[in-house]
């Protein structure tokens, strides 16, 4: 299954009628098995994007295309979102079988996958904690594992570690990369940390900041599994610093203009 | 900042915590003590008949008025007769409340029709309201259930909008995306979400039905604990008069335990 992401332009207009363009022209697919990174500065139109992909937002012009034969039993897209949006009041558990639920799974079956799902993040001995009891890594995990359970065509996450302090953020880099080679999903994973771009995608998008266009598409030609030691390899560094050339002078823009 | 100077002559400053007298301290003991203290003192002011009893009967004999009314058990009728209004009131005004509040949160036209109504009913004080309902409903038990229950449905229903305003939009967003509808998303959102807020609706509304069971038996009644306040101050028997007062302070007491204790049952995600 292909995603095509067809001429995608989002202009908001807020109550006084004032337009704000905030997505120019979007266009890319992304392959059956792919890890898509898009990356760009604050207020690029990432998440805006990401929404569309998900139908939790309407485009003003293009469209997105799950290409391929279709199927009532997976759902097209499941999101890990930035802050977790885990139900306070369901267990770990019950929040893994949310999406199971809605789709009228057998109990028993719930459970199965459930359990799968929670030995692949690692979330064992975790089961009946509600989401107050656990850190943010932790409920990022449970996040994951929720999404990965329903089994979409398409996982979306949205700077799903950006609430994390520094340093679960750069192990959940790594178990991210685990899980998905392990898994394989199809993957389009929004960051403004391009680092975490190289480090996790096959391809990584390059935006510009608002309106937001595709500045530059680039694939990662880095082995895997990928782990610690890439950080450290000339090719991953020179990846990043490619990258910051693209974004360094819009990040700068970015962060001077006023209001 | 302290400046001394110590032997060696060295001029020094120590920093204080400055905020040391917002540390507040707990006295337990304190509370339990001046409440007896208070009885003591009004008993002995009573004893010393400082205050005639009419005015001012001594706590030892409310007390023992209070029992021989339990024996006779007609403080159980008279109980029992409020708490049935209270009761039936509270239960329609909730069940209203919250399916009204749900209503007008979650969908545009209900929201555009029910506002302004509950905006332009809300601030009449309920017991001014109580006149028209006897003439509808007569003066038996239903024009009482019905202040109690239009007294109680506001506060709930304005706490439930409120909650369903405030329902995290991202807690949607992702029950969308895991294949949630709009009823279910009512049901396994909004409803777990306003459960705090209906708890809290639940709380200022037991007190408004206190407040008026209390009215409404007042003025038209043969039992309840209005009622038998009311006769008993016609009569010039305080300490019945005071029987009454007790019992509602308790039964305040009680409904504030009570829901505490579901609040918990009811919430454990909540801490």
């Amino acid at each position: 299954m292909k995603v095509l992401i067809d001429h995608i332009s989002k202009v908001y207009i807020d109550r006084r009628g004032e337009s704000t363009e905030a997505l120019q022209d979007i266009h890319f697919a992304i392959e059956e098995n792919e890890f898509v990174v898009v990356v760009g500065p604050s207020g690029c139109g990432k998440s805006t994007l990401l929404n569309i992909i998900a139908g939790l937002l309407s485009s003003t012009s293009g469209q997105v295309i799950f290409e391929g034969p279709q199927t009532d039993s997976k759902p097209h897209t499941a999101v890990v979102f930035q802050d977790f949006a885990l139900f306070p009041w369901r267990t770990v558990l019950k929040n893994i079988v949310y999406g199971l639920e809605e789709r009228g799974v057998k109990w028993q079956e719930q459970l199965e996958i459930a359990k799968r799902y929670i030995a692949l993040v690692g979330l064992q001995g975790f089961e009946n904690k509600y989401p107050h009891q656990l850190s943010g890594g932790m409920k990022q995990r449970v996040s994951i594992a929720r999404a990965l359970a329903n089994d979409p065509l398409l996982l979306l996450m949205d700077e799903p570690f950006s609430a994390l302090d520094a340093q679960t953020r750069t192990l959940m880099q790594y178990e991210l990369s685990r899980i998905w080679e392990e898994t394989h999903k199809s993957l389009l994973y929004i960051t403004h940390n391009i680092q975490e771009a190289v480090f996790l995608g096959d391809r990584v998008v390059v935006l510009s900041r608002r309106p937001g266009r595709i500045l530059d598409i680039i694939k990662i030609d880095l082995p895997r599994p990928r782990g610690e030691h890439l950080t450290l390899e000339k090719r991953y560094l020179e990846y990043v610093d490619a990258i910051w050339g693209h974004i360094k002078n819009q990040a700068r823009e970015a962060m001077e203009e006023t209001g | 900042m302290r400046r001394e100077v110590d032997q060696s002559m060295n001029e020094k400053a120590i920093v204080q915590d400055k905020t040391y007298f917002l540390q507040m301290k707990e006295h337990p003991w304190l509370s339990v003590a001046s409440f007896i203290a208070i009885l003591l003192l009004w008993e002995w002011v009573s004893r010393m008949a400082w205050v005639p009893p009419l005015f001012l009967p001594a706590p030892s004999s409310i007390l023992s008025e209070g029992w021989t009314m339990v024996k006779t058990g007609i403080i159980f009728k008279h109980i029992f007769s409020s708490l049935t209004r209270i009761l039936w009131g509270f239960v329609i005004a909730c069940s209203f409340g919250i399916m009204v509040g749900i209503l007008i949160g979650f969908f545009s036209i209900p929201e555009a029709v029910g506002n302004p109504i509950i905006a332009a009913t809300f601030p009449i004080p309920k017991i001014a309201i109580l006149p028209l309902l006897i003439l509808w409903l007569g003066i038996g038990e239903m024009s009482k259930v019905a202040v109690i229950a239009l007294g109680v449905f506001f506060p709930m229903v304005i706490n439930v909008y409120t909650g369903v305003k405030n329902v995290d939009p991202l807690l949607i967003k992702a029950a969308l995306s895991l294949g949630s509808n709009r009823t279910r998303i009512i049901r396994k959102v909004i409803l777990p979400s306003i459960l705090p807020m209906i708890f809290a609706g639940m709380k200022l509304g037991i007190g408004i039905a206190l407040l008026l069971v209390v009215a409404a038996e007042m003025v038209a009644a043969d039992a309840g604990i209005g009622f038998m306040i009311l006769t008993a101050a016609d009569l010039m028997q305080t300490k019945k008069l005071m029987v009454g007062l007790i019992i509602l302070s308790l039964l305040g007491i009680f409904f504030n335990w009570l829901f505490q204790k579901l609040e918990r049952i009811f919430i454990p995600w909540k801490q």
